[in-house]
């Protein structure tokens, strides 16, 4: 079971507390959006072997949502980071790098 | 009005390891609003006599208190018939401000545990590691299966938050976890 | 004969006597006894029948790792099967019965199995019962049924009684296991400051050492285990739990832990079990070794014991398991058994050594005792049923097709090496590599389980990790290690010095003897528990499984309740002997949680009978309860679905509430709804993103009813949005739907939309709501005085609030059933007051009080749909008819772009109809519309279903709605349904608004 930090109240607790959210920085497609589009939007997933960003919510605590960069096979956690940015930012790219230095980078 | 109110669970109280009862009606406004700003926190220490908290901390001035509860969102607590008023006041103190007031004193129900066995009471129900927190410090956590508050007050007095719907669960469990003869001796 | 020795025992109190029955016979033992120590101890050597072949078995080991010691514990609401004999601690009164025999333990009628092994080979079930089909329901499967298995369930109507917990814990570090090496682990970590919890899953410190024979720094093991226990408990940093298994190690550094506090003291008014959910900064596995059996034929005959655990039974508990001992062994630590058996005067014949020679010190010290030692020997088979009479001897390396010796003998001592307890190293994903010296899999250091930091966060020292002496300063390194690696200076200084005496190397023997032929290998008993043998696993390589998971499988090796403790690395060999292949290309099975069962109560813990789940409650419950509400589940709240009255049922109390709101007067608690207020400058944009229609444009005052669809452009919610001011909005979501729809809300605003300017709080527990709702509605409420209720100070549609009566009201002018109605909203606090007030005021109108159903059958009657009956999460609002509630002018919503797909403007897709049966019968819930013919893999084509159906007291007939394929267009036209069997209700198709069309009722 997961400890994941929750970047908004700063507690550090266990899977529980959280609630999962699927994957980060999606790119929404409204009204008038090309098919292939609005079909990556809402169903095509990486779901990747390794590393992977991902929806938190602190459900039981501060209620708000983060994300989270986290290897999908070994559960190493990078970092956790607010949800508002459409990108992981620069310096959990950076930690990525250093434990991965194969990872080919967020794409 | 002001006959015939009830708490979510009128007297409840239970002797277990520790005490616990119902702490009956209990006022409290949700703001949400940008913490940073400062007519925010002048509002709030004129109307409360409080300063603001810090990041999972509770500030305390008499009657009145303020808890944090997230980065955009403090619980005022205030006597109960003090709540509909200063919803009204810190209303328009806030009027130029990004601010959201809502009276929810009758939304929760209160549990007042008192004794210095409460860590282990609540270490039976929340995943939390309870040597971290010392009086003036909120924790918002699960017990059990529902969301709760924990809010320090002194070194043997803890309250519980819960919305009023789940208060009879949340007296069951409390009872449940502070049944004599069931002390896990995990703080001491 | 297994007897009671007249003196010793280390861990009994001679003074205090316990009496105990096994399958009612009464029986005595000694405080500190486990139940196999007292059995034993009153000769009682044959304990259950085997697994398939129902052979009697007896206590083979003294510690969690038994697989035949199982017994049937306590009576009536307690009883609990398959608990170990080896691991029940003695009290007074204890009740135990034998498992799997039939009809008694002393004759089992299907002991013939066992003169048929043949029959029952791996694969048994799935080749030998394939045919006739029809013979597995009536013949084979009872005949299995009572063959087969362990012990019995208790009944199904027990309860248990007994108390269970959990907690959560953390620590720094976490050592599991308290013999010598757990301890020294703690107290290294301790001494560096490290928050330490020191698990030991016996009622005693201090493991094997003492038995063992283990010094520390000259003095005895038990002097140093007193004075380190001692020290550790004195220290605040410190958690010592006696009686606490590690049950699994999970990511991240969360274990479980099985805490037994009270089933030796079963009056106790302590929780019985407690489940510790530990969450450890690092993690240390003490957790010793397990001796290995030796396959020879006869290996399961009752008084065939391993070494160490006849060693065990002699300085424990002073329980001889027998007058006449042979020891069989391939390596020298058995010879400690042979020596002890010998100091306490039991007759020891021989020690049969596999080895060429045995020249190391331990075989020289037996020697000296004047014990025989045979070596390049071992033993061809064991004679005796349900008691060993006798062995014989052949040499090691022969077929075994003659014996060199025979012995007269009631018991035998057999150890096969040692194998490293890794279990919980390897739960979370930790790597074994083998060990050739010792012939086991120990830890690869190198290859931990990781954590959340990618680091590796468990460590493994003494016994666990090979170390079979010397274990101090393995295990001060691994406290040392790992209190530095939770953020720790280690300033202890060097551990006390343990010494045993050393041992030459063993050698592997996974047959004896080598060459056995076929009719000894069908005796060699691999996998006790489950009744697998060395034929077995060598006819499951013959048949072609070559993947070891794949053979588990096939032949249930290590799948019993015990996991192969035993069995694990001897299948392992004989599979690669098997195969071809050395034992590590092989590799091992998975290895699971829990080490050993625990129980579903400490699974389960506090959530039970009242807090089985949370169940919510409205502010007017009390209320409800005292007047006869019937309740429905709508997601954790519990509504009244109505309320009986005496000699009423369902139904009529239903009917007479759904008239009683269309003639008179009625109240709903419809408190659960959701209420979540909107406001900020941008409320208006993000209502109108939130719902289908244009939210933006209300006034305030005034009510709308609005939908919300998610992303694919599916009915999500429903419900009425009044606007509170310019800046606010409070939207009212079904009950079960409010959390979600909060959630929705947050994520929208949080995730996507982050400078927009809108706050939402969940105000649904704030209130209680209460709908008044009938002819006579306004009428009551004028009686409360204080606000202007009529229709032109509050049309339908809108809202306002004010003093009613005394309370603080809002008061909506809105509608779910199709009559006058005002749904009121009241603080919770004041909630039950002010039913109690209208229930008072309205006694001469006849008001009743209504429950959901009656809510149902009136909106059902009006046409209204209801999200869960009318959708399912596939519905999208045109099917529903609700066009006129999708805005064209608005670029965008939720669900817009999902709405513009191909399929969603299919003309075919099922639409809303309202359905009148011809024989004004009600339609079944959920029934499908049928049309003749059957489609292309030869099943009935439909072309609608039911989605809400209710006997209308209103109309007295059935009504109903439901999907039919082109819906609204086919009004008039016949529909056939089916219903059970092959019945066929023919019904039309109607408009779904049976009941005031044109809202005159409701327009008063």
């Amino acid at each position: 079971m997961l400890l994941l930090t929750c970047p908004c109240c700063g507690v550090t607790a266990e899977e529980t507390e959280f609630a999962p959210g699927g994957e980060a920085h999606l790119k929404r497609f409204g009204p008038g959006s090309a098919d292939e589009d609005y079909e990556s939007y809402m169903f095509n997933r990486k779901n990747p072997r390794g590393v992977h960003f991902e929806r938190w919510r602190h459900a039981y605590g501060c209620g708000k949502w983060f994300l989270a960069a986290r290897d999908t096979i070994t559960l190493e956690v990078f970092g956790t980071y607010p949800a508002q940015t459409t990108e992981p930012p620069a310096e959990i790219v950076e930690k990525i790098k250093d434990r991965r230095p194969d990872w080919e980078g967020y794409a | 009005m002001s006959e015939n109110l009830t708490s979510a669970l009128p007297n409840a109280e239970f002797a277990g390891f520790v005490a616990l009862r119902e702490a009956g009606l209990q006022g409290m406004i949700t703001l949400r609003g940008d913490l940073g700003s400062k007519a925010l926190s002048k509002a709030l220490s004129e109307a409360t006599g409080c300063a603001l908290p810090a990041q999972r901390k509770i500030t305390t001035k008499g009657d009145h208190a303020l808890a944090w509860m997230s980065p955009d969102e403090l619980l005022i607590l205030c006597p109960h018939d003090k709540a509909p008023k200063l919803v009204v006041t810190l209303s328009k103190a806030l009027s130029g401000e990004f601010a959201t007031l809502a009276n929810v004193s009758d939304a929760r129900a209160v549990f007042q545990i008192s004794g210095p066995g409460w860590r282990d009471a609540l270490a039976k129900i929340s995943p939390v590691d309870f040597s971290t927190l010392a009086p003036g410090d909120l924790r918002r956590t699960r017990a059990a299966q529902v969301a709760a508050a924990i809010l320090v007050d002194g070194p043997e007095e803890v309250r519980v938050i819960c919305f009023r719907s789940v208060a009879q669960y949340m007296f069951d469990l409390l009872k449940t976890a502070t049944a004599p003869g069931s002390e896990p001796m995990l703080y001491r | 004969m297994s007897h009671r020795l007249a003196q010793g025992g280390r861990l009994i109190d001679r003074s205090t006597p316990r009496e105990f029955t096994f399958n009612g016979k009464h029986m005595s033992g000694f405080a500190g006894d486990t139940l196999a120590a007292s059995l034993l101890a009153n000769d009682q050597t044959l304990l259950g029948r085997s697994f398939k072949y129902h052979r009697p078995r007896g206590v083979v080991a003294a510690g969690a790792e038994e697989p035949n010691a199982l017994v049937g514990l306590g009576k009536g609401d307690r009883f609990e099967p398959n608990q170990r004999a080896t691991t029940t601690e003695l009290f007074d009164g204890l009740v135990a019965e034998s498992q799997n025999h039939w009809p008694s333990l002393d004759f089992d009628v299907l002991a013939l199995n066992n003169l048929v092994p043949q029959f029952l080979t791996a694969g048994f079930y799935y080749k030998t019962f394939l045919q006739p089909r029809a013979f597995w329901k009536h013949v084979y499967e009872p005949i299995i049924r009572r063959s087969a298995g362990l012990g019995k369930a208790p009944s199904e109507k027990a309860r248990d009684p007994d108390r269970y917990e959990q907690i959560y814990g953390f620590c720094d570090v976490l050592v599991i296991g308290g013999g010598i090496a757990g301890l020294q682990a703690a107290l290294t970590a301790a001494q560096a400051g490290a928050r330490v919890a020191l698990w030991e899953q016996t009622a005693h410190w201090g493991g094997r050492a003492p038995v063992d024979d283990v010094e520390i720094d000259g003095k005895p093991a038990d002097d140093w285990i007193k004075a380190t226990v001692e020290t550790l408990d004195s220290m605040e940093n410190v958690q010592l739990r006696l009686r606490c298994m590690g049950v699994g190690v999970h990511d991240h550094g969360y274990v479980l832990g099985y805490e037994r506090l009270t089933d030796h003291t079963p009056d106790s008014d302590a929780p019985r079990h407690r489940l510790w959910r530990m969450r450890a900064g690092q993690i240390i596995t003490a957790t010793g070794a397990i001796e290995r059996p030796l396959s020879f034929a006869g290996n399961d005959v009752p008084g065939v014991m391993l070494a160490s655990a006849m060693r065990d039974y002699v300085v424990n508990y002073a329980v001889a398991p027998g007058r006449d001992v042979v020891v069989v062994t391939n390596n020298d630590d058995a010879y400690r058994t042979a020596i002890a058996l010998r100091k306490a005067g039991i007759g020891v014949l021989a020690v049969v050594d596999a080895r060429a020679e045995a020249t190391g010190a331990l075989p020289e010290a037996a020697r000296e005792q004047g014990i025989r030692v045979l070596t390049g020997k071992g033993i061809r088979k064991v004679k005796g049923g349900k008691r060993v009479t006798g062995v014989e001897i052949c040499r090691i390396d022969s077929k075994g097709t003659a014996h060199t010796e025979v012995f007269s003998c009631d018991a035998v001592a057999m150890s096969g090496g040692w194998s490293p307890v890794v279990h919980l190293w390897s739960h979370c994903g930790g790597k074994l590599t083998w060990d050739e010296a010792g012939s086991y899999f120990r830890p690869d250091p190198d290859r931990p389980p990781l954590g959340h930091d990618g680091k590796g966060f468990v460590r493994i020292c003494g016994a666990a990790d090979g170390e079979m002496g010397g274990v101090l300063v393995n295990a001060h390194d691994a406290g040392k290690n790992a209190a530095e690696a939770a953020g720790f200076k280690s300033k202890s200084k060097k551990p006390a010095q343990d010494s045993v005496t050393p041992e030459a190397p063993m050698e592997p023997v996974w047959m004896m003897p080598r060459k056995a032929e076929y009719d000894l290998r069908m005796k060699m008993w691999l996998d006790f528990q489950n009744d697998v043998k060395v034929s077995d696993v060598q006819l499951a390589a013959r048949e072609g499984y070559q993947s070891v998971e794949h053979t588990k499988r096939y032949t249930t090796l290590g799948m019993a309740t015990d996991q192969g403790k035993l069995s694990n690395i001897n299948g392992l060999a004989i599979l690669s002997d098997a195969l071809g292949q050395p034992i590590p290309a092989t590799g091992t099975t998975t290895f699971r949680p829990p080490y050993t069962p625990i129980s579903i109560g400490a699974i389960a813990g506090e959530a039970r009978g009242p807090i089985f789940q949370p169940l919510r409650r409205s502010p007017l419950h009390d209320w409800h309860a005292a007047n006869g509400a019937d309740w429905e589940p709508v997601g954790q709240w519990r509504r009244p679905y109505t309320y009986r009255r005496a000699g009423e049922t369902r139904d009529q109390a239903v009917n007479r509430e759904v008239k009683n709101a269309r003639e008179n007067v009625a109240l709903l608690d419809a408190s659960t709804l959701g209420k979540i207020l909107v406001a900020g400058p941008d409320a208006g944009r993000f209502m109108d993103m939130l719902y289908t229609n244009m939210m933006s444009s209300l006034k305030p005052g005034k009510c709308r009813y609005g939908l919300m669809c998610n992303e694919n452009g599916f009915l999500m919610d429903d419900g009425v949005v009044a606007r509170i001011d310019e800046q606010s909005f409070l939207v009212h979501t079904t009950s079960g739907g409010a959390d979600h729809v909060h959630g929705w809300m947050e994520d929208w605003l949080q995730c996507e939309w982050w400078d927009w300017k809108v706050h939402t709080v969940n105000l649904t527990e704030q209130f209680a709501q209460i709908a008044v709702v009938g002819p006579k509605a306004r009428a009551l409420l004028d009686r409360l005085g204080g606000m202007d209720l009529s229709p032109e100070a509050l049309p339908f549609m809108e809202w306002c609030e004010g003093q009613l009566g005394s309370f603080d009201a809002r008061v909506f002018r809105i509608s779910f059933s199709g009559e006058l109605s005002f749904e009121i909203a009241v603080p919770a606090s004041q909630g039950r007051a002010f039913w109690d007030r209208l229930m008072q005021e309205g006694a001469d109108m006849g008001i009743m009080p209504y429950g959901t159903e009656a809510l149902h059958i009136l909106r059902a009657e009006k046409g209204f749909i209801m999200i869960g009956d009318e959708t399912d999460g596939t519905v999208i609002p045109q099917d529903l008819g609700l066009n006129w509630a999708i805005s064209k002018k608005k670029e965008d919503f939720l669900g817009k772009r999902g709405m513009e797909r191909e399929a969603m403007t299919d003309p075919l897709r099922w639409k809303l109809v309202g359905l009148e049966t011809l024989d004004g019968s009600v339609l079944p819930h959920g029934a499908l519309a049928v049309r003749p013919g059957k489609n292309a893999n030869g099943q009935t084509i439909t072309e609608g279903r039911v989605t809400s159906t209710y006997y209308s007291a209103t109309l007295g007939r059935g009504i109903a709605m439901g999907l039919v394929e082109r819906g609204p267009e086919r009004t008039g036209e016949e529909l056939v349904f089916a219903g059970e069997g092959d019945k066929r209700i023919k019904t039309r198709i109607v408009d779904p608004v049976i009941y005031d069309k044109e809202g005159a009722k409701q327009n008063v």
